[in-house]
């Protein structure tokens, strides 16, 4: 009985150390740990100039999938990639690029997707042209000088996917009375984010810049429902039969029920010729 | 400096070469290593791609860290086939020559921070913070928990491991603030600092160490002269006891996860009380021992 004693006291104490010794590393490591995850948080907001390669899943995704290894950046045929650094403002060690320093050129067999070890660039992405890096958007319609009457059309001459992504719409020049305006609009479904457009702005500082997707597009309300766009689902008018309308049409147009505004027959060249020739060169067939 | 060098004994027993001959292999392996990978990058010389996170060599063979793998799983990304392959890869490797060989023979924070270990025993600087050698478990644990909680492979934002050598190949930039910081704790804050109290990375491959084939063996720990020198130079001193003295039993090989096979216990005894050998050379020893004249007390 009395040699017990000591025994049970030793017991008791060491484990009453080893559960001060855990506590104490479990608070030192833990306190480091809730710093990184801080940090690591932070790390997940990419600033919006630097775009990721073709293929890459959203930033969250991609953080976990990349280990930063830089294959993507070694065979990038036209040195367009690099790693963060630890200092810049994107996760430290993975890859980026920035258009208006040096945009992606859309290789068509995408060697830094079929570089990638992890997937963290989707190897489902075989088609270059249906990649996502951003989207452009005219950020800049007031020094933009498409938008103050000159030709630039430099972002549109550039655009790899010419034409489909970047378009000319044509409008009245308000400040000259007879001159067109050809203002640039970016179609979403067509721009890959390569950032050549950005890269090629004539200004100081470019009016057409790429943005991550997210950022750049608006979303309508999921109730929202377009009236013509229901009618075409319908096949035809889903409040009330379609009324002509004969008065006060524009010249040389006729409404037709079902097809709204139309030229009138005869005064102008049949439309199964117009998809051939790019939107900006129709003139004022817009 | 009064103090005699460690090592100064094995110097004289068999000459400078022998006496340096792993630490000098390990010295070509770390740097030839590097400069595989730097020879792309600066030569154009294209033999191995990435880094020590994922590499190509030769556009045939992947090599895929274990770890940051398993970092990757936890924040629930499934990679391709090729990372798998690459880990199966290197775990193969550890597997065969010793977990802990990777921080040893391959990590280039070996090199810096034994730089500090050497300038810390030249200017004499003893004791300091006391920080726990089981430390590094708790933080592979937390960059595990940090993975699985953020969805993101975290630990590499601040991995000095990574940083380095992802550094060295393709842009250093502040990088090298962390890599000084390391320098300076390894010499001022505690011996054998990072890499023998907190790395890791060093802590998961010790995981792998524990079941390795190849190890340190005190073949010849009866000849032991009781000098210190291998304690003293030895990286993870608490692993050698055991073997060397017999404790409770133990054969000569050392068993220990966290050994990392330097060989600096080869070179620096003179007695050549330790070789290369496997882990199944425990038993055979045990049974030979009494009559190469052991200690009855060693054999239990």
């Amino acid at each position: 009985m009395e040699a017990d004693k000591p025994r049970k006291t030793t017991a008791a104490a060491s484990r009453r150390q080893f559960l001060l010794d855990s506590a104490r590393m479990a608070c030192g490591v833990g306190l480091l740990g809730i710093g990184i995850g801080l940090y690591a948080k932070q790390a997940k907001a990419l600033p919006p100039l630097a775009l990721r390669p073709p293929g890459a899943q959203a930033e969250q995704g991609f953080l976990g999938a990349c280990v930063r290894c830089g294959l993507c950046v070694r065979d990038c045929p036209y040195d367009i990639l690099s790693l963060a650094k630890p200092e810049e403002p994107v996760a430290t060690g993975t890859p980026y690029f920035v258009a208006r320093q040096l945009p992606c050129e859309m290789c068509e067999d995408i060697p830094c997707v079929k570089a990638c070890p992890t997937g963290a660039l989707d190897h489902q992405l075989t088609d270059i042209n249906k990649a996502k890096m951003g989207l452009a958007v005219l950020v800049d319609q007031e020094n933009c000088l498409n938008f103050l009457g000159l030709r630039c059309d430099i972002c549109y001459r550039v655009c790899p996917v010419i034409d489909k992504a970047i378009t000319l719409e044509q409008q009245l020049n308000a400040r000259t009375g007879k001159h067109a305006l050809f203002i640039p609009v970016v179609h979403s479904d067509a721009c890959t984010g390569c950032g050549k457009c950005e890269k090629a702005c004539p200004l100081e500082a470019a009016a057409i810049k790429v943005y991550p997707t997210e950022l750049a597009k608006g979303e309508p309300g999921k109730h929202y429902r377009f009236g013509w766009v229901e009618k075409d689902k319908a096949g035809g008018s889903l409040v009330a039969p379609d009324v002509e309308h004969r008065y006060n049409l524009p010249e040389g147009q006729r409404y037709e029920s079902g097809r709204g505004l139309n030229p009138d027959a005869g005064s102008e060249a049949a439309p199964g010729t117009q998809p051939a020739v790019p939107r900006a060169l129709q003139g004022g067939k817009l | 400096m009064s103090i005699e060098r460690i090592g100064a004994e094995a110097v004289a027993a068999k000459g400078w070469l022998a006496a340096h001959k792993w630490l000098l292999l390990r010295r070509v392996s770390q740097i030839s290593i590097l400069a595989l990978f730097l020879l792309g990058p600066l030569a154009g010389v294209w033999i191995v791609k990435g880094n020590l996170t994922f590499s190509y060599t030769l556009d045939v063979l992947p090599l895929t860290d274990p770890y940051i793998l398993l970092q990757t799983l936890l924040t629930r990304h499934l990679p391709e086939m090729k990372a798998f392959v690459g880990a199966a890869i290197v775990l193969a490797l550890y597997l065969l020559v010793g977990g802990r060989v990777f921080c040893s023979w391959v990590c280039p924070v070996n090199l810096v921070t034994d730089a500090a270990g050497w300038l810390r025993q030249r200017l004499g600087i003893k004791g300091g913070a006391h920080i726990s050698r089981r430390t590094r478990y708790w933080i592979l644990a937390m960059t595990l928990v940090l993975a699985l909680a953020t969805g993101t492979i975290a630990w590499e934002l601040v991995n000095p491991v990574s940083m380095l050598h992802r550094g060295l190949i393709f842009g250093m930039g502040a990088g090298w603030t962390v890599i000084l910081a390391i320098f300076l704790f390894d010499l001022f804050v505690t011996n054998d600092g990072w890499c023998g109290r907190l790395c890791p990375a060093g802590a998961f491959y010790s995981l792998i160490g524990k079941v390795s084939l190849l190890r340190t063996v005190a073949v010849r720990r009866s000849a032991c002269n009781d000098c210190m020198d291998c304690f003293v130079v030895c990286p993870e001193p608490q692993v050698i006891r055991p073997a060397l003295k017999g404790i409770d039993g133990a054969g000569p090989v050392i068993l220990a996860a966290n050994c990392t096979n330097c060989g600096r216990c080869i070179d620096v005894c003179s007695k050549d009380v330790f070789a290369f050998g496997t882990r199944f050379g425990n038993k055979v020893a045990k049974v030979s021992q009494p009559a190469q004249g052991m200690k009855p007390a060693a054999c239990k």
